[in-house]
């Protein structure tokens, strides 16, 4: 039983999840900002979870993608409150969110 | 289908929107509003249980940490954020581009594709899924999360002794 014409379907999938991989990675090489990382690699993840999410409908196993989105998303939380802590201590220690200052880091 | 293009459309446009924004702030509404589109196309594709936790944990949580991380590292006065969008918006003005060219290629390459053939259900019960299938793998999670959780206290703690934020 499918909601929609699959063919279309995956095709408009195959379109749009490589734009949202490609707006996150662009995010990631081109900013100096930390957060703004951050949110590079957020939308990485979200293309990857809607590729999941399309995997599951096109070969109809929703309920196993599902659970791989689960720990995905966990995964995904605990990444970014790990990173976060992170980038507070170096905001605190360099004064600044600009990724060039960590080029001077030793050790 | 042409809810499904409007959705992908919008999701793209609020990525797009979340990259490009000055303001860290807004930047972060917009992630947070990738998410909750998200969530409504994992409801499309009948998804549900997926998009509950997409919308409660990364529209909810993940936007609440980022507002406290630029709450905390506090950025920019809204001079130097002035100053340096002129720079940003510089580097960045090369995506919109290279989507288009992309959009482009990736349409070309899909007039040939197929959509693989649908398996039958092997399992229909999420619960059963969870927790005899993939019970290894649940209890891997769990020590994930203790791990993330180790992690925000060594490094917020630190902060709080360092900056005194206490």
């Amino acid at each position: 039983m499918t909601l929609f014409d699959m063919n279309t379907f995956f095709k408009l999938s195959f379109v749009f999840i490589p734009l949202l991989f490609i707006i996150g990675f662009y995010c990631i090489i081109i900013t100096h900002n930390l957060i703004r990382v951050l949110v590079g690699l957020e939308l990485i993840i979200k293309a990857v979870t809607l590729l999941l999410v399309v995997v599951g409908y096109t070969t109809n196993h929703t309920v196993l993608m599902q659970s791989y989105i689960i720990t995905l998303i966990i995964i995904e939380v605990v990444v970014i409150a790990v990173a976060a802590g992170i980038v507070v201590n170096v905001a605190k220690q360099t004064g600044s969110l600009d990724t060039r200052n960590l080029r001077t880091l030793k050790g | 289908m042409k809810t499904y293009f409007i959705l992908l459309l919008l999701m793209a446009i609020c990525s797009l929107w979340a990259v490009m924004r000055g303001s860290l702030i807004r930047a972060a509404i917009a992630l947070a509003a990738t998410s909750a589109v998200l969530s409504i196309i994992m409801f499309k594709l009948v998804s549900p249980l997926a998009a509950v936790f997409e919308l409660s944990v990364c529209a909810g949580l993940i936007t609440v940490i980022f507002m406290s991380t630029i709450s905390l590292a506090q950025p920019l006065t809204y001079s130097e954020m002035i100053e340096r969008s002129k720079a940003r918006i510089k580097r960045f003005w090369f995506l919109p581009l290279i989507l288009v060219i992309f959009a482009f290629l990736l349409t070309l390459l899909a007039a040939n594709l197929n959509p693989p053939l649908i398996a039958p259900e092997t399992e229909k019960n999420i619960s059963k899924v969870l927790w005899d299938i993939r019970q290894l793998d649940v209890f891997g999670q769990i020590l994930i999360l203790f791990t993330g959780i180790f992690g925000v206290i060594v490094f917020f703690g630190n902060f709080d002794k360092q900056g005194g934020t206490k």
